[in-house]
């Protein structure tokens, strides 16, 4: 079926992917408002929720609903347009970046294959990084239309810290993609799927580290999450909002958080690889759908270790997390490239 | 009409609508925004171009980088619309004639350059956008001028530095 040239069927297929995506990921972040709650009560010895359904597993659609009951308010003076765009803006670019990971290898119906993955563009990861890039538009605007010193300031700090740590995450990646010569996420995978071959944590164990340092910054996760430090903010850039788009900035968070693991399981540990095992082996189709599952489950690993680190870590000081960003993760990430450089030109000599 | 130059129109509507937004918006931190939507139909045209990764590194470097300074700097700035000083009749019109005698210039320029006559622009083929391609003639028949940029870009750097030191 084509009309204007346009495969329609195919823009059907990736329309319904699309769909199952966003709404996986809006599901799974629903429940890391969960999982963040019982994690947090099991490390203070507490129980956490357990009200809502058995174990409390239905707390997060009592909060959700909670959330849209709540009275709506926007203030007098700020911008009405710009104090909605705000928390808009975090959610679509929390939800965009889904678009280049892929999830999983092709499914085959008959004659049909479905990729598990929306498109797989040659410029992936940079498109991440656009991305990533623009999500300081969603705190600045809420920050500022807010009409509110403490959301100003807390926007400020948002957005600084965002494009500090964003260079580092870039300089570090840089070492990555020598070594792979691709941008493309989906042959990332496929280089580190390739029997014989390790995944890329253990060629670039230190990239990886300051990559995730960046991330846990990014996301604005303890211990870097200076822009809502309530005893100095208060409540930081979210302070003027209530009802859903309050939620709508909390959820962006747990949102990132899942995609921000999602890229690192990607780059650095195989993707949907399954670790000792040879997938063409396996039909197809099983192949898919047990890669997807430890793709998944790297992904709950991360943010597990997410978690973990908000409820041990004390939060950085303001010129703490600066010095870090600037001082010491970007020449480190520059010596990365630096050393990855020399050793893939020693390779080519010899 | 094919797809491409579908949203070939519909972009460049949107593109031009916008910058003329950048302009009439009281407020500045609109303005701002507006430039944003602008660079962003900017990103799309490269896309139909096929030029990739021009179309990122567009987006990286202006939506994502400069105009968020650009905001940084409005924002705490706090202009008013009363504290801009209000300009006499003749000063806006010699600005507007300045301005349209530039336009026409440049347009008729552009129309009768020799390198611009019978080229069209070549819609989703073409591959010289892409990253690899790109690569390789930066770094072999371009050699020389990239590595000028880039003591420029350092210079700036260094510039930049220095004038932030100065107490």
């Amino acid at each position: 079926m084509t009309l204007l040239t346009i495969d329609w069927m195919f823009l059907l297929q990736k329309l319904i992917l699309i769909a199952v995506i966003i709404t996986v990921s809006l599901v799974i972040a629903m429940y890391a408002t969960y999982a963040e709650r019982k994690i947090a009560a099991i490390m203070q010895d507490r129980r956490g929720p357990n009200r809502a359904g058995p174990f409390g597993i239905l707390q997060p659609l009592a909060d959700g609903l909670k959330l849209f009951f709540k009275e709506e308010i926007i203030p007098n003076s700020s911008s009405k347009f710009l104090f909605i765009l705000g928390p808009s803006l975090a959610m679509l670019t929390a939800m965009m970046t889904c678009a280049v990971i892929p999830w999983g290898n092709k499914l085959e119906f008959g004659e049909t294959s479905i990729s598990l993955q929306i498109a797989d563009i040659n410029i992936g990861m940079l498109y991440v990084f656009a991305i990533v890039s623009l999500g300081v538009y969603g705190i600045m605007i809420g920050g500022w239309s807010s009409n509110n010193k403490f959301s100003l300031l807390a926007a400020l700090r948002g957005a600084s810290q965002v494009i500090s740590y964003e260079l580092a995450m870039g300089l570090s990646l840089i070492a990555l993609l020598m070594m792979t010569g691709n941008l493309s996420l989906r042959s990332i995978v496929d280089q580190q799927m390739a029997v014989g071959s390790l995944w890329n944590i253990a060629y670039q164990p230190l990239g990886f580290l300051i990559f995730f340092i960046c991330a846990l910054a990014e996301c604005n996760r303890a211990p870097f999450d200076l822009p809502e430090a309530e005893n100095e903010l208060n409540m930081g850039y979210h302070q003027e909002y209530s009802s859903m788009k309050l939620g709508f900035f909390l959820f962006a968070e747990y949102i990132n958080m899942f995609i921000s693991s999602a890229i690192m399981a990607t780059l650095f540990f195989g993707g949907y690889d399954i670790p000792f095992l040879d997938e063409k082996t396996l039909s197809p189709n099983l192949a898919a759908i047990l890669g997807l599952g430890a793709f998944m489950t790297k992904i709950f690993i991360f943010i597990f270790i997410f978690m973990w680190i908000r409820w041990t870590l004390p939060r950085f000081r303001y010129d703490q997390l600066m010095d870090l960003g600037w001082k010491k993760l970007i020449p480190l990430a520059l010596a990365n490239m630096l050393v990855t450089g020399a050793v893939i030109l020693w390779q080519m000599k010899g | 009409m094919e797809p491409t130059e579908i949203l070939f129109w519909i972009i460049s509507g949107i593109a031009i609508f916008s910058a003329l937004m950048v302009l009439l918006s009281k407020n500045p931190v609109y303005s701002v925004l507006w430039l944003i939507v602008v660079f962003f139909c900017i990103t799309n045209h490269y896309i139909l171009l096929n030029a990739q990764f021009l179309a990122i590194v567009n987006m990286i470097v202006y939506a994502g980088a400069i105009m968020v300074l650009f905001l940084f700097v409005i924002m705490l700035m706090n202009l008013n619309t009363i504290s801009e000083p209000r300009r006499t009749l003749w000063v806006r019109l010699a600005g507007v004639v300045s301005g349209g005698l530039l336009l026409t210039v440049i347009i008729s320029t552009v129309r009768s350059a020799v390198d611009m006559n019978d080229k069209k622009a070549l819609m989703s083929t073409g591959d010289i956008g892409l990253i690899q391609n790109l690569g390789k003639v930066l770094f072999t028949s371009y050699a020389i001028p990239f590595e000028i940029s880039s003591i420029l870009f350092l210079s700036a750097m260094v510039g930049a530095v220095v004038i932030g030191k100065k107490e």
